[in-house]
C-alpha cells in the first residue's frame, strides 16, 4: 500500500514529503475517516455511554446511586456466581479437554478419526440450539431420564436438569473443545526433537511431560482458558433455560431490563464488562510471561504412536466410540425430535408420533419463512459489512510501520470480542434509544437495522482477525514484486492482495455468517416484531411446548452450519 | 556517464545504520555485484535502487535523471527475489505477463496489445528454456523452474536495469553453478545492466564484471573480481574473500628498501615482504599490521630453502575433495596451507612451510 511510505518518509526533507506523501495521504485519509467514524459511533460512544449512563440518575451525576445498586446483595451475588461458574467451567473443560488432546494427538488407534472429526462439533452449535438439544436428551422429561425411569420403574424422574450441575455439565460439553483443539494444535507444534533430546539426556517420561511438554503447552492452555472463561461469562441460553437458582449476570441483566429496572441493568452491564476486561488482561499478562520461541528453525515432526498393547487399544478405541456417541447424541436427539408431532411427546421415552409436517410447515408458513428470511438477511448484511470493514481496517493496520494510532485501532476493533453479547446489545440499545447530541435524531431501537448493527459489532472482530492473519501470512515480497513490475497500489490490491487474502477472509466471513444466523443472546434484548430471527422463534416454540417445531428450526440451522463449515474448510485448505 | 549512480546513500532502521554513505556507479551493460556477509546492507542498497526503500539521505540517479523518490512501479526495473515471489494464484503465463499488463494499464511503454503480450511472454519463457509451460501452476514447478519463471518475469518487461537479490541461494549446489552460467550468458546476450546481491564469493566472482564488497553498511572495496582477490584493500575484505592467513606482525626496517622485514607477533619469526612504496607509506608507524597470504600460496616442504622458511608441525588435516587444507603450527604461528595431495602427511609430522615474499600483501591492522 502506498500509505506506508508516507509514514516512513523522513519529515526533514520537504521535497520528498510533497512528492510522495500527498497522494498517499488523500487515500489513507478517507480510510482513517471511515474507520474512525465507525469506531466512534459503533464502539467508543456506545461503550462509554453505558458507563456514563450507569453513573447518572434522573439527568444528573449520581455515583452514589451506582454504588448503592452495586452493593445490593443480588448484584454482588450474581457477579460472584458468574465468576464461580466460569472458573469451574474452565477447570472441568481442562480436565476433559487436555487428556483427550493427549490421547488423540499422540496415539493412533481404531476410532481415532471418528472422534477427531466430531470433537469440535459443540463449538459450531448455536448455544440456544445446543441448550434445546440438551433438554431433549438430558432434561427430567428427556430421553435419558425417561429411559431410566421406565427401566427401573421409578415414579419420578431420576434427576432434574437444573442448577449448578446441569449448567456445568452443559458448559463442559460445549466448551471443552477449546482445550481439546488448542492443546491438540499446541502438541502438534511442539518440536518432537525436544522431547527426544530430554529422553536422551536421561529424563523419565513423567519428567519430560512436566518439564518439557507441559511448559511448552502453557500458551495454548492459557489461550483455551481465556476463551472458555469469556464464553462462560457470556453464557445466556443455558442459564435461562435450566440455570434454576444459578443467577448469572447475563440473565440478571436481561431480567432487569424485562422488569424495566434500568439502573440495575446498566450497573450489571458495566460490572459484566469490567469483569470480562479484567479477565482478558489477566490472561494476556500471564500468557506474556509464558511464551517460548523455539530456538531451532527446523524440528522433527512427531508421528502418532500406534498403540501396541491389545488392552490399550481396546480402551482407547472404546473411549473414542463412547466420546463420539456423547458428542453426537444431543444432535441425534434434536433430529429425532424434529420429526415428532408438536404436543404428542408427553410421558413416553421417545416421541411416539413422527411426521415431516414440522419441516413442511416451516417451509410454507409465511411467519416461519419470514423468520428465516430475517436471519439470512441480517446475518448477510452484517457479514458483508464485516468483510468490507476488515479490509478497511487491515489496509491501515497491517501495512507499514507500527504506530500508536494503529495499535489503538486494533485494540478498539477487537474490543467487542471481549464483551459478552449482552453488553454489546445493551450498550447499542442505550446509545441509540433516544435522540441526543451525538447521534441527532437517529434511532436504531425498534427498527430492523438494530440487529444487523449488533451482529456486525459483535462478530466483525472475527473477520478482521481472519483477514489480518491472511495478510500476515502473505509474503511481503509478492506485493513488492508487483510494484517493481509496474503495478500501482490499486492494481496491487486487486490483483495480488485480494485474490491471495480472499480464501482466508471468506472462511472467516462464513464463520461469522453462521454464528450470526443462530445468534440469540443479543437478539433477545433488542429484537422487534419486524426482525424476529430464528433463535427467537426457537425460544418461543419452546415456551409454547412446540418441541417438534423448535427442533426443526434447530436442525435446519445445523444443516446450514455444516454446509458452510465444509465450504469454509475447503477455502481454508486452498488458502494454504 | 554511469547508467546508475548512487551518491552518498544512507538508511537507518531504528538505531542501526543499515547503509552508511554508500556511493556506487554502475556502467551501462555491466554485471555489478554487491557482496558481503548477512547484515552488511547489500540487500537494503538493492531495495533502495528498486525503490522499495527510500534512503534517509543521498541521491539515486538513473540515466542522468534523479529517481531518489520515484515510486518503484514507475522505475521500469526488473527484480528477481530471493524466494522468487511468484504469484501463487497465477499460472506461469500470467506471472510473466503481470508486468506487461500493469504497464499497458498505466499506458507506459513495454505493454502492448494482447498479441504483443503473448509474444513477449513466450519469448521470455524461451529465453529461460521453459517454452510451453504457460498453463502450469507455479507451485507444481521445481525450485529451478520457479527461479527461471522469476527471471522470465523480470526480463519480459525489457527492464532498463535488472536487480537480483540472492536469487540462487535456494538452489542446490549443482543447479546453482549451472544456473549461474546461464544467467550471465543471458544477461550479456540481452545486453542488460544488472546489479546482483550475494553473500557467496564464488558466485560473485563467476558472475560479475565488477563487485562492491560491503561490510557494516559501507563499501569496503570496489573492483574487478581478480583485483579484489589479488589486492584486498584491508583485512576485512581479505578475510571475507577466501581464507586468507592474516598474520599479525610489526615492521622492523624503516628504510624504503623494496624488501622489508617484519617480526610476527605469534612465534616471533622474521619475514621479508616485497612491498611497494605506496603500501608501506599507507601503514601507520609503530603499530602492528597484517601480512596476508593465501593458503594456496604457502609452500610446503619446498627443498629450495631461502627466505621465510619456517619449521612447523601439522596440527590438522581437513580433506576437501580436490584439495586438502592443513593447519600447521610454526612455533606458535598458525598457518593454513592448501595442497592438492595429502598422502604423505599425518597429524603431528614435522614439516617446513615457506611464505614466498612476493605472495605476501601488507594490510593495515583493523
Amino acid at each position: 500500500m502506498h500509505s506506508e511510505r508516507s509514514i516512513e518518509t523522513n519529515p526533514t526533507d520537504p521535497k520528498r514529503r510533497r512528492r510522495l506523501a500527498l497522494p498517499a495521504h488523500s487515500k489513507s485519509f478517507f480510510l482513517y475517516l471511515i474507520v474512525g467514524l465507525v469506531l466512534l459511533y459503533g464502539i467508543i460512544y456506545p461503550t462509554a455511554n453505558v458507563f456514563i449512563a450507569a453513573l447518572q440518575h434522573e439527568g444528573g451525576w449520581s455515583p452514589e446511586k451506582f454504588f448503592a445498586v452495586l452493593s445490593q446483595r443480588s448484584v454482588i451475588e450474581s457477579a460472584g456466581t458468574s465468576i464461580a461458574v466460569s472458573v469451574l467451567t474452565v477447570l472441568f473443560c481442562a480436565l476433559v479437554g487436555v487428556p483427550l488432546a493427549f490421547l488423540f494427538e499422540r496415539y493412533a488407534f481404531p476410532g481415532r478419526r471418528l472422534f477427531a472429526a466430531l470433537a469440535a462439533l459443540p463449538l459450531v452449535l448455536p448455544p440456544l440450539v445446543g441448550t434445546v438439544a440438551f433438554i431433549f436428551l438430558c432434561g427430567e422429561s428427556g430421553i435419558l431420564a425417561r429411559s431410566i425411569q421406565h427401566v427401573f420403574h421409578l415414579t419420578r424422574a431420576p434427576w432434574t436438569l437444573r442448577g449448578w450441575g446441569a449448567l456445568l455439565l452443559f458448559h463442559t460439553y460445549t466448551m471443552y473443545p477449546f482445550f481439546y483443539v488448542l492443546a491438540g494444535a499446541g502438541l502438534q507444534r511442539i518440536d518432537a526433537g525436544l522431547a527426544e533430546a530430554a529422553r536422551s539426556l536421561g529424563a523419565s517420561r513423567a519428567r519430560v511431560l512436566f518439564r518439557v511438554t507441559l511448559p511448552q503447552l502453557t500458551p495454548s492452555l492459557i489461550a483455551a482458558a481465556l476463551l472458555t472463561f469469556m464464553t462462560s461469562m457470556a453464557s445466556f441460553s443455558a442459564p435461562l433455560l435450566f440455570g434454576g437458582n444459578v443467577r448469572m449476570l447475563t440473565l440478571e441483566i436481561f431480567n432487569a431490563r424485562q422488569r424495566g429496572d434500568s439502573s440495575v441493568a446498566l450497573t450489571e452491564t458495566v460490572l459484566l464488562a469490567l469483569i470480562s476486561f479484567a479477565a482478558l488482561i489477566f490472561f494476556q499478562r500471564y500468557e506474556g510471561t509464558r511464551r517460548f520461541v523455539a530456538a531451532a528453525m527446523k524440528g522433527t515432526t512427531r508421528r502418532r504412536k500406534r498403540l501396541q498393547s491389545g488392552l490399550g487399544r481396546l480402551l482407547a478405541s472404546s473411549a473414542a466410540i463412547v466420546f463420539s456417541l456423547l458428542l453426537a447424541l444431543p444432535i441425534a436427539t434434536l433430529v429425532l425430535v424434529s420429526f415428532s408431532r408438536d404436543g404428542s411427546w408427553t410421558t413416553q421415552t421417545l416421541p411416539p408420533i413422527y411426521t415431516v409436517s414440522n419441516f413442511s410447515r416451516l417451509a410454507t408458513d409465511v411467519d416461519s419463512r419470514s423468520v428465516f428470511v430475517n436471519s439470512l438477511l441480517m446475518a448477510g448484511i452484517a457479514t458483508l459489512a464485516a468483510l468490507i470493514w476488515s479490509f478497511c481496517v487491515t489496509a491501515l493496520t497491517a501495512t507499514g510501520k507500527p504506530s500508536r494510532w494503529k495499535r489503538l485501532i486494533s485494540v478498539l476493533v477487537l474490543l467487542p470480542w471481549a464483551l459478552p453479547g449482552t453488553v454489546v446489545a445493551v450498550s447499542v440499545a442505550e446509545a441509540y434509544g433516544q435522540p441526543n447530541a451525538l447521534t441527532g435524531s437517529f434511532i436504531l431501537v425498534g427498527t430492523f437495522w438494530i440487529l444487523p448493527v449488533v451482529y456486525f459489532l459483535r462478530f466483525m472482530p472475527l473477520v478482521v482477525r481472519a483477514v489480518q492473519a491472511s495478510i500476515e501470512q502473505l509474503d511481503r515480497a509478492l506485493e513488492e514484486a508487483a510494484a517493481v513490475l509496474g503495478a500501482n497500489w490499486w492494481r496491487r490490491f486487486w490483483r495480488v492482495r485480494l485474490p491471495l487474502v480472499a480464501p482466508g477472509a471468506l472462511a472467516g466471513a462464513l464463520l461469522v455468517f453462521v454464528i450470526a444466523m443462530g445468534e440469540y443472546v443479543a437478539s433477545v434484548i433488542v429484537f422487534t416484531p419486524g426482525n424476529r430471527p430464528v433463535s427467537i422463534a426457537i425460544a418461543s416454540a419452546m415456551r409454547d411446548f412446540n418441541l417438534g417445531t423448535a427442533a426443526a428450526y434447530g436442525v435446519i440451522l445445523i444443516a446450514m452450519i455444516v454446509v458452510v463449515m465444509i465450504v469454509a474448510g475447503r477455502l481454508e485448505s486452498r488458502a494454504r | 556517464m554511469p547508467l546508475l549512480n548512487l551518491k552518498q546513500i544512507s538508511k537507518r532502521f531504528g538505531d542501526t545504520a543499515a547503509v552508511a554513505d554508500v556511493s556506487i556507479a554502475v556502467e551501462r551493460g555491466e554485471f555489478f555485484g554487491l557482496l558481503g556477509p548477512s547484515g552488511c546492507g547489500k540487500t537494503t542498497t538493492l531495495r533502495i535502487i528498486a525503490g522499495l526503500e527510500s534512503p534517509d539521505t543521498g541521491r539515486v540517479e538513473f540515466d542522468g535523471r534523479e529517481i531518489t523518490t520515484l515510486s518503484s512501479e514507475k522505475r521500469g526495473f526488473g527484480m528477481v527475489f530471493q524466494n522468487y515471489a511468484l504469484f501463487p494464484h497465477l499460472n506461469v503465463f500470467e506471472n510473466v505477463a503481470f508486468g506487461l499488463r500493469a504497464r499497458r494499464e498505466r499506458g507506459s511503454s513495454g505493454g502492448g496489445s494482447d498479441g504483443a503480450i503473448t509474444d513477449k511472454v513466450h519469448r521470455a519463457l524461451e529465453l529461460v528454456q521453459l517454452p510451453g509451460f504457460d498453463n502450469r501452476r507455479v507451485d507444481e514447478l521445481s525450485g529451478g523452474q520457479q527461479q527461471r519463471v522469476a527471471i522470465a518475469r523480470a526480463i519480459a518487461i525489457e527492464p532498463s536495469l535488472l536487480l537480483f537479490d540472492e536469487p540462487l541461494s535456494n538452489l542446490d549446489v549443482a543447479l546453482r553453478e549451472e544456473t549461474r552460467r546461464e544467467l550471465r550468458a543471458l544477461v550479456k546476450r540481452l545486453k542488460l545492466t544488472a546489479v546482483y546481491v550475494t553473500h557467496d564469493q564464488a558466485e560473485a566472482f563467476a558472475l560479475c564484471d565488477r563487485i562492491a564488497v560491503m561490510g557494516k553498511g559501507s563499501v569496503l572495496q570496489m573492483g574487478a573480481p581478480r583485483e579484489l582477490y589479488d589486492h584486498p584493500a584491508n583485512a576485512a575484505v581479505a578475510g571475507f574473500l577466501g581464507n586468507n592467513n592474516l598474520i599479525l606482525a610489526m615492521r622492523l626496517t624503516s628504510s624504503n628498501d623494496p624488501v622489508t622485514r617484519f617480526k610476527t607477533i605469534d612465534g616471533g619469526h622474521i619475514l621479508t615482504v616485497n612491498a611497494s612504496h605506496e603500501e608501506l607509506m599507507s601503514l601507520p608507524v609503530n603499530k602492528p599490521c597484517r601480512l596476508a597470504i593465501r593458503p594456496e600460496a604457502v609452500e610446503l616442504n619446498h627443498k629450495s630453502g631461502g627466505n621465510n622458511q619456517l619449521a612447523a608441525r601439522i596440527e590438522l588435516i581437513e580433506f576437501g575433495g580436490a584439495t586438502t587444507t592443513l593447519r600447521v603450527d610454526a612455533g606458535g604461528l598458525k598457518v593454513e596451507v592448501l595442497v592438492l595431495s595429502v598422502d604423505e602427511f599425518a597429524i603431528g609430522d614435522e614439516c617446513l612451510v615457506t611464505l614466498p615474499s612476493d605472495q605476501i600483501r601488507l594490510l593495515p591492522h583493523n
